[in-house]
């Protein structure tokens, strides 16, 4: 993952260039307490994603005797009847369709919006501009929080209380300072010579924007997507709070959540459902995930 | 779209139309889903509850005087000082290393694993770890290893005497009040023994015969299924193997053994005097019933721990970058001039560093203040209170039936003054590295 972000360097080691047998040997020796104690660590990462995971597999009176490590003494135990479950589960199911339009909503919106206004930022003259964009950097730490009092009200008042619409809209917001800031930054890199040229050409800064700014920021726009995405296909605090019966997955497990112990049989899968999509997202991407991490931290 | 300028000799209007055309969604979006309910905020936060009455700095003053909300302050504020700096520690480590490990890649991923999923999913994926009953939850299981390695479980935690003969407690053991001498009998009948707790090993109860010089008896489970009488061996009543036996003498013990499959043990070489025979305290250890990390008192570290699993990951990415664009000459410098690894690290490698610890030092600040989905999913509704933090004291002031938005709002303020001066330092960092 991150060997590719950053190219990692083996740590050399000039002092011992004598590649004897012996030497080789005792290296080995000196690293294994070290190899050991990586291992167990990153063992230790998973276990509690493992611990959810083989939860959904039991059936949930075994899990009221004991904890889901008995799956591994008694492996006939897995069922896969929770899941099953799950995919019956008309509500469950809704819920995690209204996620994903709610997911792939804001994140079309952000990266259209932001890549417009990034652009703009960055390579369009008007006067003002460094002002609106520091602006934006403003905007980035405003805690959703300030927002919610102000937009539940209105919301009420222009019909977006309890839609999908409403509640990306307000992910979207909280998400463009960040794609302003990201993509900005991003096309400000890109030679100025190339969007000249095309000018000189006589291509409109509408053809400039879809031919050449896209996509040359490319990468730039997957990291942003794939942090809206997940942003928004993980939030609870926007939906609990601008839905009642539109609810993504994470509200309609939450409902579940006052008989933990009674409902687990239907906790446990439903989670893992929801996590398993980011998890993919992840593993298929995690190259832009972490450029972007690290464009949006280190800077 | 208006036509495009030509670019040898650009309308200035033009171009500063398209400038604005491309701005335009954004700007909109911004001011009102951001910049108006800020405002609104600031303003609403002097209001009533209702929004009907000016009410100046009450909604502050309730902030800072009742409990419910002070306890959100405090638990911020350990989560302040607690978070930032384990994770950015953590990190590093991890971090460093990792540089020596063939398989960086895979315990990389699995580390950073946590940071895709939601936080939401992390809270119902940690309260299954919390359970309190070890033989449920996962880490009051390994705290249960820990335990028994140190007090071990008796054969026997829930058991009590057949007859008013045996006394005592638990806790000291339990006395038969009959005198012994040597050739005598003691007959220690147990009940309140659940079947699935009778050892495995369990034989027939025998009834033990006397014999001169030895004091022998024993401890079995003096009840079957209709009942039996009391005290007395019968068939169908099963012996307890394993169960500490005492010979006791003026209070203290002079011999100790263990009772057989069936239930019978003997002292031997018994010499003259009175005794009594005891079970000892130790058959009669409960097995330790697990940290309530759940519960109101435990909540707090249980969050935290949760926490930084989700972003330890995150700062060992981060700082890794900064490690692997560290220039590398300069540390084998010092390693060169014979600076132990120790040295290299704390003098050199550290200061290197340091922008990149504080940019994940501030991250996790600002993550920290605002933290919410975890709390309001890992702790029950009874501990909530016990947990509260600003994040979610706002919520549950706003939405969570009290509908105070006064208050609600006060505390949304209060919540951004906090994170002002990161705002500020952003922009002043945005102005350097401009001009």
């Amino acid at each position: 993952m991150a060997a590719v972000a950053t190219p990692t360097v083996t740590p050399a080691a000039p002092r011992s260039q004598r590649d004897s047998a012996s030497g080789k040997v005792l290296r080995a020796l000196r690293r294994a307490p070290v190899q050991l104690l990586v291992t167990v660590i990153g063992l230790l990462w998973l276990i509690p994603t493992l611990g959810l995971f083989l939860t959904s597999l039991l059936p949930a009176q075994a899990f009221t005797v004991k904890g889901w490590w008995q799956i591994f003494s008694k492996p006939s135990l897995t069922t896969f009847a929770n899941y099953r479950a799950v995919f019956d589960n008309h509500a469950i199911m809704h819920s995690l369709w209204t996620t994903v339009e709610i997911a792939v909503g804001n994140t079309l919106l952000v990266v259209v919006i932001g890549s417009l206004a990034g652009y703009a930022l960055a390579w369009l003259e008007f006067p003002g501009r460094d002002w609106i964009f520091i602006g934006v950097i403003g905007l980035m730490v405003v805690p959703l929080q300030m927002a919610l009092i102000p937009m539940f009200s209105l919301y009420n008042h222009l019909s977006l209380y309890d839609t999908v619409f409403g509640i990306i809209l307000f992910h979207t917001a909280f998400g463009l300072p960040f794609a302003i800031f990201l993509l900005r930054n991003f096309f400000v890199g890109i030679p100025r010579d190339i969007f000249e040229s095309a000018r000189i050409d006589g291509a409109s800064e509408l053809r400039i924007f879809i031919r050449l700014v896209l996509p040359l920021g490319l990468p730039a726009i997957a990291s942003l997507g794939i942090f809206q995405f997940l942003w928004t296909w993980n939030d609870l605090i926007v939906a609990l709070t601008f839905g009642q019966n539109v609810q993504p997955i994470t509200v309609a497990i939450f409902s579940n959540l006052r008989q933990f112990g009674a409902n687990i049989d239907l906790i446990a899968p439903a989670s893992f459902i929801s996590l398993i999509v980011p998890l993919a997202v992840f593993f298929a991407f995690q190259r832009y995930f972490v450029q972007g991490l690290l464009a949006g931290s280190v800077k | 779209m208006a036509a495009p300028p030509p670019a040898d000799e650009p309308g200035r209007l033009a171009r500063y139309g398209v400038g604005g055309i491309f701005l335009l969604p954004a700007v909109v979006i911004l001011g009102v889903w951001i910049l108006y309910p800020t405002v609104y905020t600031l303003i609403r936060s002097f209001f009533s509850a209702s929004g009907s009455q000016w009410v100046w700095l009450d909604n502050y003053k309730t902030l800072f005087t009742t409990s419910a909300l002070l306890t959100a302050i405090k638990n911020n504020v350990i989560w302040v000082l607690v978070v930032p700096a384990f994770v950015t520690s953590i990190g590093l480590v991890f971090a460093v290393l990792t540089e020596r490990v063939p398989f960086a890649v895979a315990f990389k991923t699995a580390v950073f694993l946590p940071m895709a999923i939601s936080a939401f999913a992390t809270g119902i994926t940690w309260r299954i770890m919390y359970l309190q009953d070890p033989s449920q939850g996962a880490v009051n299981a390994l705290g249960r290893v820990a335990v028994d390695a140190v007090k071990s479980p008796g054969v026997l935690p829930d058991a009590s005497p057949s007859t008013p003969t045996l006394t005592g407690s638990p806790a000291t053991g339990l006395v038969l009040k009959t005198p012994l001498h040597a050739g005598g009998v003691a007959r220690l009948g147990l009940t309140a023994i659940a079947p699935t707790d009778v050892p495995k090993t369990s034989k027939q109860a025998v009834a033990p015969v006397a014999k001169p010089g030895e004091i022998v008896g024993v401890v079995w489970r003096d009840f079957k299924p209709g009942g039996g009488v009391a005290g007395k061996v019968e068939q169908g009543e099963l012996g307890l193997p394993g169960v500490t036996v005492q010979l006791r003498s003026g209070g203290k013990t002079v011999q100790s053994t263990s009772s057989n499959a069936d239930g019978t043990f003997a002292f031997t070489n018994v010499k003259p005097g009175t005794y009594q025979s005891a079970i000892g305290a130790s058959t009669f250890n409960k097995p330790w019933g697990g940290f309530a990390w759940l519960g109101t008192k435990l909540i707090t570290p249980a969050l935290l721990i949760a926490y930084i699993w989700i972003w330890a990951g995150f700062a060992m990415v981060v700082i890794s970058a900064g490690l692997a664009a560290m220039p590398r000459d300069v540390l084998e410098a010092a390693r060169t001039d014979g600076g132990t690894e120790w040295q290299v690290f704390r003098r050199v490698t550290i200061p290197l560093l340091w922008p990149v610890l504080t940019v994940v030092l501030v991250t996790m600040f600002i993550n920290v203040l605002k933290v919410f989905d975890l709390v309001i999913t890992l702790a029950p509704g009874s501990s909530q209170n016990a947990a509260n933090v600003i994040a979610l004291a706002m919520w549950r002031t706003s939405f969570g039936g009290a509908n105070d938005f006064g208050v609600g709002s006060a505390i949304a303020v209060f919540l951004f003054l906090l994170v002002v001066p990161i705002l500020a330092l952003n922009i002043r960092n945005f102005k350097r590295d401009a001009i």
